[in-house]
C-alpha cells in the first residue's frame, strides 16, 4: 500500500532525548511548547525533526548561508547556531508564523514581484526581510545589502524590489 | 525509454472512462496516486495531465522535475493554452515520476520528467501541446454528440464549448462524457501560435504562496514515521577506503539507533553508486545523527590519489600542451600550419578554469523505503529515471513496484543528475532494514561531488594583413569529463570539454581544436550549461586580446567573424544549427544597450561577450569600477534570443539568475584539491555571491521571435565571464586569463 508521508506536527511538543530534567519553556508562532530533551539541540533540527515546521531550513550547519533564519523575540536569528537553551522564555516566529488572517505585507511583495525560483532560500530571506524593515521602515539600498543570507539562484535583484515594495505596502497598512 | 504516444494521451479512458468521486485515480488506473488534497474532489480524468472538476475548475499536472527553472508553472501554461481554460482557474500539482511497462517495455506515461540541458520547453512544446489538444477535442467531441452537430461547428473559449448560435456547455458538463470517447490515430492539431492567450504572457510561479508561508514541502522536509535520519562521514581521500572505525562514543550518543557502513567506488570502475566509502549513523532525528557522526573516530585508508593537487594538475596540463603531441582531433578545417606562414600577426593566450561544486541550498538527500514487494522514493531529483533504474539494480526490485514522487529541489545545477546520494539511502534502508531519511551536510556536499571538470585552454590565432583572423587552434588540456563517468563510457575523451562545432568553427577556414586528457582522481559531472561555461571564458576572452592586438574593435571583430546572417551545422546539443544572424543580433543589441561606442572617462570599464548555449543566444556587458581591490558592477546586461517565450516573467528570472550565477562563479569559485582531498568544506570557502556583491539590477532583453522556443535556464551564464574579464581589462589594463577572476586581479594588481 502507498504510503503517505507525515505532514502534520505532532498535536504537543515531545520529549527528544533521554535526559531528565526540568523542560524548556518558549513560545513558537503563539503557542506554547516545552522541550525536556537535548538542550544543546540547535532550534532549527527541534523545529524541523521534532515540530515539523519545516520552512525553516537547513544550508550549512555553521551561520554562513542564512537559509534557517527565524525571528527569535523579534530579531533574525540562525537557528542552526541556537541552541534550545537559549530561547527557554522566548518568542519565537517561523515562517509558518508571519501571516496572521493575510499574508504579511513582505510574503506579498514576494509573490507579487515573483522571487523564488527554487524558492529554498526564500523563508530565510523573508524573515531577514521582515527583521530589517522592522529596524528601518525605509531601508536604503545599503540596508537591503546587509542582508547577507545566500541564495545559489540569483535572486537578489528581486529580493531587492521585493523588501522595497513590502515597505510601501507595510506604511499602507499603517496609514 | 520508449515513449508511447497513445497511451500518454489517453490515460484515464483506457479503464473505465470517467473517474468517480473520491476515487484513488491513480489505483484505478495503475498509475500514480492522486495527490491528498485532490481525494474527494470530484474530478474527470482526460489525458495523463488534466483534471476536470464539475464546477469547471481545471486541475492540471506539471510533469517536470522543479529545481528553480520554472517547468512547474510553464509546462502546465502550455496544456492550459491549447485545453482553452482561465488560468486563473487552473490549478497545478506536481506528477510523480510516471513508469511504466507497455507489453514489457519500460516507458514513462507523461513523457519526459527530465531536467536537464535546458530541454524541458522544448520537448513540451512538441508533446504537451498536443496532449492539452486533445483533451480539448474529446471535449468539443462530447459537446458535438450531446448536440448532434458537426465538431467543427464548435469553438471553445475559457473552458467552454460555444456552437455559433450561442448554446454554451461548460468543460465541467461535459468531462464525463468526453472521457468516454477515444482519440483518433492521427494526429491533433494545435493552435495557431498568433492565437495564444496563455502562452507568451508574464506568469508567476503556480505555488509561490505555498513557498512564501513555508508550506512547500522539499525532498528534505519528507518523513515518514518509521525512519531514521541517516548522516554520513565519508572517506575524505579520493577513492580511499575505510580500515576501521571506533564507534563507541557514537553509539552512546542519545537518539543514535544503529550505524552502518558502506563501500565506496573501486578505482577505475564507473561512478553509479556512491561516490565515497563511508560511514552512516541512523538516528531518531538529525541532531543526534550529527552528533554520533562527530564522535566516529574512524581510520581511512588513502586511495591511489594522494599526490593530486590542484598545482600539479595545473602543471600537468601546461606541460601537456606545450608537447602539444598527441592531441585528439576534435576539429580540423583548412591547413592552419599554412595559414600561420603567411601570417601577418599571430596572437597566442592560455586560460585556466577550475573544478566547480554545484553546492545546490538543499544538499542532496532520499528518504527512503523498501519493502519486499516495493519501494518509495521521496527525493529532490532531477533524473527520476535514473533513480528508479539504480533502485531496481541495487535491490532487484522491478522498476513498476518503485514509485518516486517528485518534491521541489532546492537547486539543481546538473548537482542531481547523479543519483549517487539515492545509492546511499538504499544501500542503507538494506542493512538497517528500515525506512531511511539520509540528510547531507553542507560539508559532505562540497567534499563530494561530480564536479565541473578543471583545464587549460591554449588559443592561437592567424590573422592575415588585414587583421582578419584566418586561422584558429584552441588546444585544451582538462581533466576529462568522460572519467568514469556512467553513460559515457563510449563517448569521446573531449565529449563536455570541448565542442566541434562552436565558435568560432565554420567560420574560420584554417582551424584546429584538440584536446589532451588530463589524468585526476576527482570525480566529473554536469554543471549548468557544463562545456559552455567550461570553454566560452577561453574563447571570448580571447577574441578582445585579438581585438586589443592588432587595435580593432572586438565587438566588429566578432560581427566579422559571424559574417553574413546564415546557418551553420552545429551537431552538438542545441543543433542542428547555429544561425550566425540571431548571434550578431544579441551582440549588436548588447551593444547598443552598454552604449559600447561611447568613451569612458569616469574609469569605468566596459566588457563584452556572446555565446551560443544549447539553442540559445546570448550576450553580456558589463560595466564596473575598482574600488580599491573591490570590484564594482555598476551596470550588467543580458541580451537572449531563446525563440518564443513561454513565460516572459519566468525567463527574465531564469536569465536574471543565470547571470547573478555566472558572476558568482567567474568572480570568486574554485574547487581545489590537495594531497588527494578537496579542500573546500562550507561556505566560508566557496563564496557564493551575497547581495551586497550582486549588481542592484540585471538588465535582461528578450528578442522577440516566433521561431520554437528553447529552455532558459542555461543560456544566461556561458559568456559572463569573458564580459566580466574583459571589463575588468577595460578599466585596470589587466588582463585575467585565469577563473575565479578576483584572486587572480588581486594578485596581478
Amino acid at each position: 500500500m502507498q504510503k503517505s508521508p507525515e505532514s502534520q506536527a505532532p498535536a504537543s511538543a515531545k520529549s527528544t532525548g533521554t535526559e531528565k530534567s526540568a523542560a524548556l519553556a518558549f513560545d513558537i508562532n503563539g503557542k506554547p511548547y516545552f522541550h525536556d530533551g537535548d538542550k544543546a539541540m540547535p532550534l532549527l533540527w527541534y523545529l524541523r525533526d521534532i515540530l515539523r515546521l519545516t520552512g525553516t531550513k537547513y544550508g550549512c550547519g555553521i551561520g554562513a548561508c542564512g537559509a534557517c533564519t527565524v525571528l527569535i523575540d523579534g530579531k533574525a536569528a540562525r537557528a542552526c547556531l541556537t541552541p534550545m537553551q537559549a530561547v527557554a522564555g522566548l518568542k519565537i516566529t517561523t515562517i509558518e508564523g508571519l501571516a496572521a488572517e493575510k499574508l504579511h505585507p513582505v510574503q506579498q511583495a514576494w509573490i507579487e514581484n515573483d522571487v523564488a525560483q527554487c524558492g529554498y532560500c526564500q523563508a530565510g530571506q523573508i524573515m531577514a526581510a521582515v527583521d530589517l524593515l522592522t529596524r528601518k521602515s525605509k531601508p536604503s539600498d545599503e540596508d537591503i545589502s546587509g542582508i547577507a543570507n545566500l541564495c545559489r539562484c540569483g535572486t537578489y535583484p528581486r529580493i531587492r524590489s521585493a523588501i522595497l515594495r513590502a515597505a510601501t505596502l507595510s506604511r499602507d497598512v499603517q496609514s | 525509454m520508449t515513449f508511447s504516444r497513445r497511451r500518454f494521451l489517453q490515460l484515464g479512458l483506457t479503464a473505465s472512462g470517467a473517474l468517480l468521486v473520491g476515487m484513488r485515480a491513480g489505483d484505478a488506473l495503475g498509475a500514480a496516486p492522486m495527490p491528498p488534497e485532490l481525494l474527494g474532489d470530484d474530478l474527470v480524468q482526460l489525458t495523463a495531465f488534466v483534471m476536470i472538476e464539475r464546477d469547471n475548475r481545471v486541475v492540471i499536472g506539471a510533469r517536470g522535475c522543479e529545481i528553480g527553472q520554472g517547468v512547474i508553472t510553464a509546462l502546465p501554461m502550455l496544456i492550459a493554452e491549447e485545453l482553452d481554460v482561465d488560468w486563473s482557474k487552473v490549478r497545478v500539482i506536481q506528477l510523480p515520476y510516471g513508469y511504466e511497462e507497455t507489453d514489457g517495455k519500460p516507458g514513462n506515461r507523461y513523457g519526459d520528467q527530465f531536467a536537464g540541458g535546458s530541454t524541458s520547453i522544448p520537448t513540451a512544446w512538441k508533446d504537451l501541446r498536443e496532449a492539452g489538444a486533445a483533451a480539448r477535442w474529446l471535449l468539443v467531441q462530447a459537446a458535438a454528440d450531446a448536440w448532434s452537430v458537426k465538431a467543427h461547428d464548435l469553438q471553445t473559449q475559457s473552458g467552454h464549448v460555444i456552437h455559433a448560435d450561442g448554446r454554451k456547455l461548460s468543460y465541467g458538463a461535459l468531462a464525463r462524457t468526453a472521457a468516454a470517447r477515444q482519440l483518433p490515430d492521427t494526429p491533433i492539431p494545435t493552435r495557431d501560435p498568433a492565437t495564444f492567450r496563455i502562452v507568451g504572457k508574464p506568469t508567476r510561479v503556480v505555488d509561490a504562496r505555498s513557498i512564501v508561508t513555508g508550506q512547500n514541502r522539499y525532498g528534505i522536509d519528507e518523513y515518514l514515521s518509521d525512519a531514521l535520519v541517516a548522516v554520513m562521514l565519508r572517506c575524505p581521500h579520493l577513492d580511499g577506503s575505510l580500515e576501521s572505525v571506533d564507534d563507541k562514543d557514537a553509539r552512546r550518543i542519545p537518539g543514535v539507533k544503529d550505524i552502518i557502513t558502506i563501500d565506496g567506488p573501486k578505482t577505475g570502475e564507473v561512478f553509479d553508486g556512491p561516490l565515497a566509502a563511508g560511514i552512516a549513523v541512523l538516528a531518531e532525528n538529525t541532531w543526534a545523527a550529527i552528533q554520533g557522526r562527530n564522535a566516529l573516530k574512524p581510520v581511512w585508508k588513502t586511495g591511489p590519489w594522494t599526490e593530486e593537487s590542484s598545482t600539479a594538475l595545473s602543471a600537468k596540463a601546461n606541460t601537456l600542451l606545450d608537447e602539444a603531441r598527441n592531441g585528439i582531433e576534435v576539429r580540423r578545417d583548412g591547413d592552419l600550419a599554412a595559414s600561420r606562414k603567411r601570417a601577418r600577426h599571430t596572437v597566442s593566450a592560455r586560460y585556466e578554469v577550475p573544478f566547480l561544486a554545484h553546492a545546490t541550498m538543499e544538499p542532496p538527500g532520499a528518504l527512503i523505503e523498501l519493502r519486499n514487494d516495493g519501494a518509495l522514493l521521496i527525493a529532490s531529483l532531477q533524473n527520476p529515471d535514473g533513480a528508479s533504474r539504480l533502485i531496481s539494480k541495487l535491490t532487484g526490485l522491478p522498476r513498476n513496484t518503485i514509485e518516486i514522487r517528485l518534491p521541489r529541489s532546492g537547486g539543481g545545477f546538473g548537482r542531481r543528475l547523479a543519483n549517487d546520494f539515492v545509492a546511499e539511502a538504499v544501500l542503507i534502508a538494506k542493512q538497517a532494514g528500515k525506512p531511511v531519511k539520509l540528510m547531507w551536510l553542507r560539508e559532505d556536499d562540497l567534499t563530494h561531488d561530480h564536479y565541473r571538470p578543471f583545464g587549460v585552454h591554449a588559443m592561437s590565432a592567424v590573422l592575415d594583413r588585414r587583421n582578419r583572423v584566418a586561422g584558429w587552434s584552441h588546444d585544451c588540456a582538462a581533466t576529462s569529463r568522460t572519467y568514469r563517468a556512467a553513460g559515457m563510457q563510449d563517448d569521446p575523451l573531449w565529449k563536455g570539454c570541448l565542442e566541434p562545432d562552436d565558435f568560432p568553427a565554420g567560420l574560420v577556414d584554417n582551424l584546429e581544436k584538440t584536446f589532451h586528457p588530463v589524468t585526476s582522481g576527482m570525480p566529473r559531472g554536469w554543471w549548468r550549461a557544463p562545456l559552455h561555461t567550461f570553454h566560452a571564458f577561453a574563447v571570448q576572452s580571447f577574441i578582445d586580446e585579438i581585438a586589443f592586438e592588432v587595435r580593432r574593435d572586438a565587438v566588429e571583430l566578432r560581427l566579422e567573424m559571424l559574417g553574413a546572417a546564415r546557418e551553420i551545422p552545429y551537431r552538438g546539443h542545441g543543433g542542428p544549427v547555429f544561425d550566425t544572424g540571431r548571434m550578431a543580433n544579441v551582440l549588436k543589441l548588447c551593444a547598443e544597450k552598454i552604449r559600447w561606442k561611447d568613451k569612458r572617462d569616469d574609469g569605468r570599464g566596459i566588457g563584452i561577450a556572446c555565446h551560443f548555449t544549447f539553442g540559445g543566444y546570448t550576450a553580456h556587458a558589463f560595466e564596473v569600477s575598482m574600488d580599491g581591490d573591490k570590484l564594482r558592477i555598476h551596470r550588467a546586461i543580458c541580451v537572449v534570443d531563446v525563440g518564443r517565450v513561454i513565460n516572459p516573467l519566468g525567463l527574465e528570472a531564469q536569465i536574471m539568475g543565470g547571470t547573478i550565477d555566472g558572476i558568482s562563479t567567474a568572480l570568486n569559485l574554485q574547487i581545489t584539491v590537495r594531497d588527494g582531498q578537496v579542500q573546500q568544506k562550507n561556505f566560508p570557502d566557496y563564496r557564493l555571491l551575497r547581495m551586497a556583491d550582486a549588481p542592484n539590477k540585471v538588465e535582461v532583453h528578450v528578442v522577440e521571435s516566433t521561431i520554437d522556443p528553447v529552455g532558459g535556464g542555461e543560456m544566461g551564464i556561458a559568456s559572463v565571464a569573458p564580459a566580466l574579464a574583459n571589463a575588468i581589462f577595460a578599466t585596470t589594463t589587466v588582463r585575467i586569463r585565469k577563473l575565479p577572476l578576483m584572486p587572480e586581479l588581486l594578485r596581478l594588481l
